[in-house]
C-alpha cells in the first residue's frame, strides 16, 4: 500500500473526489 | 496529505484535531472515516490504516470490500490492538454480504481461541448465545 504525501488540502481533496480515492489527513505538527 | 502550517489552522479546526499526532481518514467527498490519535508503532499504525479503509468501505455498504480489509487485519496484523476490532468486523460485513447468520456464531466461536479477554470478545458473545 503506497501513500502519496501532498502538502496543498484543497487540492488533495479536490483529487480525491475526481479519482474516487480515499485521503488520509495527517496532522502531525506540534499543538498551538 | 500533510497539513502546510499556512492553511494548518482553517484544517485543525475543520476536522477538530485536538491532539498530535492525528491522523484521519477521509472518503473521497472528504467525510472522516477513521481516526486515529497518538503515536502507534508501524505494524499498529498500519493495521489502524487498513481497519479504516474496511470501516469506509462498509460505511458505504461495499460489504465484500470491507471484509477483505478487516480480514487482511485480523490475518496479517494478528499481533496488533486492530486485530480483535477486525475479526469483529468480518464477522458483520460476511453477513451484511449474505444474510447468512451463520457468519455471526462463527465469529463468536473464533473469539472463543482468540482475543478472549477484548471488547469486541463480549461484543460477539451475543451471538454465540443465539446459535446455542
Amino acid at each position: 500500500m503506497e501513500i502519496r504525501w501532498r502538502r496543498d488540502v484543497e487540492a488533495a481533496l479536490e483529487e480525491a473526489r475526481r479519482t474516487a480515492r480515499n485521503v488520509l489527513l495527517d496532522f502531525s505538527a506540534a499543538p498551538t | 496529505m500533510k497539513g502546510q502550517p499556512a492553511d494548518g489552522k482553517r484544517t485543525t479546526e475543520r476536522y477538530h484535531a485536538l491532539w498530535t499526532p492525528t491522523i484521519l481518514l477521509l472518503d473521497p467527498e472528504g467525510v472522516e472515516q477513521h481516526r486515529i490519535e497518538g503515536f502507534l508503532p508501524v505494524d499498529d499504525f498500519l493495521a489502524q490504516i487498513e481497519l479504516g479503509l474496511g470501516h469506509a468501505a462498509f460505511k458505504h455498504e461495499r460489504w465484500v470490500e470491507a471484509e477483505r480489509w478487516f480480514d487482511n487485519v485480523a490475518q496479517h496484523h494478528g499481533d496488533s490492538d486492530a486485530a480483535a476490532e477486525a475479526t469483529y468486523w468480518v464477522g458483520v460485513a460476511r453477513y451484511k454480504a449474505t444474510g447468512d447468520a451463520r457468519h455471526l456464531s462463527d465469529t463468536a466461536v473464533a473469539f472463543a481461541h482468540r482475543f478472549q479477554n477484548t471488547p469486541w470478545a463480549k461484543k460477539a458473545s451475543v451471538w454465540g448465545k443465539r446459535a446455542a
